[in-house]
């Protein structure tokens, strides 16, 4: 128990501090490099309640995808670091207040959760026995009958996404000669070459 | 005190003997892999290879190892210094954690996870961190170029890797190692699955940043990308973690086709031998397979690749998945576990 | 049929499976490599290597300082002086060659009317420092010493065709 203690404590702390770093350090490399740190503690976090392959997909899918996509563009971008920080007094009020209503709505929430009738019944209830069934087939049990739907919209508000970034992007130009590579592949000797007499001083 | 010794100390120390039971035969295999790797390609080039230091050049990696040891670090002025020293041990230790949950034998795993085909997949997915960073920190043109080709190299052939996974796991119903091993005993899945070996092995290659992909190293056009600033130690991590990779990618490719530690025929004089030596003949046999294209195939175009991963790899395993899927429920082959 | 004997071979992957087998092949053929420091390729008579000062087989050297290798040294590598020596004959008292100007063009062995500075077999004459590299007139003398045998063979050999 004291080592499950501990893991928790040092994933907690360490998640909680790489994310004030995330938003006060000076460069932006490193604020997605503690982006980085602070998922894998948030994965280390899940492993400690069981949920495994909840925390496996966050590394995948945050870690393995998004995160190297963040990290690729705020390294290609040259940020002017004096520009950004010029900003920061003058914005302040609003960036407080947006993160007072979010603050309020979070006590909201959790504090519904916790007076509701009903909570203590709720607490136990949509996560079955670890020992009798795995997680990974938990999370399939009810994510593709009870919230099939939902599980289907969230694909398709993916596949939006993905559909507008491509018609935002796509440009079929004009007069661009690009290569097709199976036309290449197939050609040979009989389509590319001929072979022609030439007369001596009448060129071809 | 006598708890303490029974539930803390004890444990602790067999695991601790159990990772160096693994790390410490890894680090070897790795050193004789760039022996066999030059032996390989010499071979193939018409040439020797490395013959001098000791019978046949065997003494040849440690004499390397020793030449790296006693080289200076070079830490560029203009690099960011913490990054760039944190980036070659990234990598390094993601090569070898993944060995965590790699099945030895039946029951010989240090992890024996639920999920452990994600665990290695995310593993893998990570390696390119060490790679962008290296290339970042060094505040260096190619090394710069060299990141840069790697994080969307290594992205798009992951999504390719992760439908040939999910191909195997339909056929298994669990991501568990051993399980996928077991449910090999059979008929290894490399026969009924042919197009998605061929597909998970060249993306294994783009994936460990192999010949004909090792564009983000690419000694020719940018010298040796992400690597450039490098030197001594920190070098030696790169080569160590790279090598490891590929050994890990081989043993990912063993146990999700080849049958993990599992005879090829369970009879007479091939069931005598032990599984990991059968794990272990599997893994040369692909890590030779790796050396084989380096000394074949030259060095794809970067439109070329990702062509190949968007345009070839990802229909052609995404068509795969719908296929196993609809053969296996047609037939009531889908296997029905709890796991 | 030609589309589908060119589908077949993109579907199978034939060329990159044909190269494969190829370079397997050349896996057991047998190999090329000179195990360099144990073993050398052949050299030509003409091969022109360390410079190397000859005498004559009664022991006096054979250089008459007429100083035609000098002049006619395109890098102008050479340095002669010459006095009368103690009998009267007139020899060299210096006959330094700067090994870092050298070209190895050949042109000193082809003024040489006495068969004196010749270009010899050797090839491994690397050294540590520079210094070492400026050849004075006893390092040349104890070259031709060291290798008289295998120049005397090489002129010998190379003699009917000049």
């Amino acid at each position: 128990m004291i080592v499950e203690a501990l893991a928790f404590y040092m994933f907690a702390a360490v998640a909680v501090a790489s994310g004030v770093l995330v938003v006060s350090v000076r460069n932006p490399v490193h604020s997605v490099l503690f982006l980085i740190l602070a998922f894998f503690n948030a994965a280390g976090l899940f492993v400690l309640l069981g949920a495994e392959f909840l925390a496996m997909i966050l590394v995948v899918v945050y870690v393995g995808a998004v995160a190297v996509l963040f990290l690729f563009v705020v390294m290609m971008l040259d940020i002017d670091f004096a520009a950004l920080r010029s900003g920061f007094i003058r914005y302040l009020p609003i960036g407080a207040m947006v993160g007072l209503v979010l603050l309020f709505e979070l006590a909201l929430i959790v504090g519904a959760w916790i007076t509701a009738p009903d909570a203590a019944s709720a607490f136990g209830a949509p996560s079955p026995d670890a020992a009798k069934i795995a997680n990974t087939h938990a999370l399939g049990l009810v994510l593709y009958t009870k919230y099939a739907y939902l599980f289907q919209a969230a694909g398709m508000i993916l596949l939006v996404a993905m559909v507008g970034a491509i018609v935002l992007t796509l440009r079929d130009r004009e007069g661009v000669r690009r290569q097709n590579i199976g036309e290449q592949v197939a050609r040979g000797k009989r389509n590319s070459v001929e072979v022609r007499k030439v007369r001596a001083g009448s060129g071809i | 005190m006598a708890d303490f010794w029974n539930f803390y100390a004890w444990p602790t120390i067999i695991i601790v003997l159990q990772i160096v039971a693994i790390v410490v035969p890894l680090l070897v295999a790795v050193a004789y892999l760039t022996l066999a790797e030059r032996k390989v390609i010499g071979a193939i080039q018409l040439r020797k290879g490395p013959n001098v230091v000791g019978w046949f050049g065997l003494l040849q990696p440690f004499a390397d190892g020793l030449k790296l040891f006693l080289k200076e670090t070079v830490v560029p002025s203009g690099a960011n210094r913490g990054v760039f020293i944190i980036a070659p041990m990234a990598t390094f230790v993601l090569s070898l954690v993944g060995w965590a949950v790699i099945p030895f034998d039946a029951g010989m795993v240090l992890a024996d996870i639920n999920v452990g085909v994600l665990y290695l997949f995310a593993i893998s997915s990570l390696g390119v961190y060490g790679i962008v960073m290296a290339g970042w920190a060094s505040n260096s043109r190619y090394a710069f170029l060299g990141a840069l080709r790697s994080a969307a190299q290594m992205v798009s052939y992951e999504v390719s890797i992760g439908f040939v996974i999910i191909t195997v796991l339909l056929c298994v119903g669990s991501l568990n190692l051993s399980q996928i091993v077991l449910a090999q005993q059979g008929m290894w899945f490399f026969i009924p699955l042919l197009p998605m070996f061929v597909v998970f092995f060249i993306s294994g290659l783009a994936e460990t940043n192999r010949s004909p992909f090792d564009l983000p190293e690419g000694e020719s056009e940018i010298v040796a990308g992400y690597m450039v600033e490098y030197s001594s130690m920190v070098f030696a991590l790169f080569f160590l973690g790279e090598y490891a990779n590929m050994i890990l990618m081989s043993a990912m490719t063993c146990v999700l086709f080849l049958g993990g530690w599992l005879p090829p025929f369970d009879i007479a004089p091939f069931n005598w031998i032990p599984g990991p030596i059968w794990f272990a003949l599997k893994i040369a046999a692909v890590l030779f397979l790796f050396l084989w294209v380096r000394a074949t195939m030259p060095r794809y175009r970067y439109d070329q690749l990702m062509r190949l991963g968007w345009k070839v790899f990802l229909p052609l395993s995404l068509i795969w998945v719908v296929l196993t899927a609809g053969v296996l429920v047609a037939t009531g082959w889908a296997p029905v576990t709890n796991r | 049929m030609a589309f589908l004997d060119r589908g077949a071979r993109t579907l199978f992957l034939w060329e990159l499976l044909s190269g494969l087998a190829l370079t397997f092949t050349y896996m057991f053929k047998p190999k090329v490599t000179l195990n360099y420091p144990y073993e050398k390729g052949p050299l030509s008579p003409r091969f022109r290597g360390e410079h190397v000062l000859r005498r004559y087989p009664s022991g006096e050297e054979r250089c008459i300082a007429c100083k035609l290798c000098e002049a006619v040294c395109p890098a102008q590598a050479i340095t002669i002086e010459a006095e009368p020596r103690a009998d009267g004959i007139r020899r060299t008292t210096r006959y330094d060659i700067d090994m870092t100007k050298c070209i190895y063009c050949g042109l000193c062995q082809e003024a040489c009317p006495v068969d004196a500075i010749v270009e010899g077999p050797n090839f491994e004459f690397a050294t540590e420092t520079r210094a070492e590299l400026i050849y004075t007139k006893e390092k040349l003398l104890a070259n031709g010493d060291r290798w008289e045998s295998e120049i005397a063979r090489n002129l010998a050999t190379d003699a009917p065709y000049r």
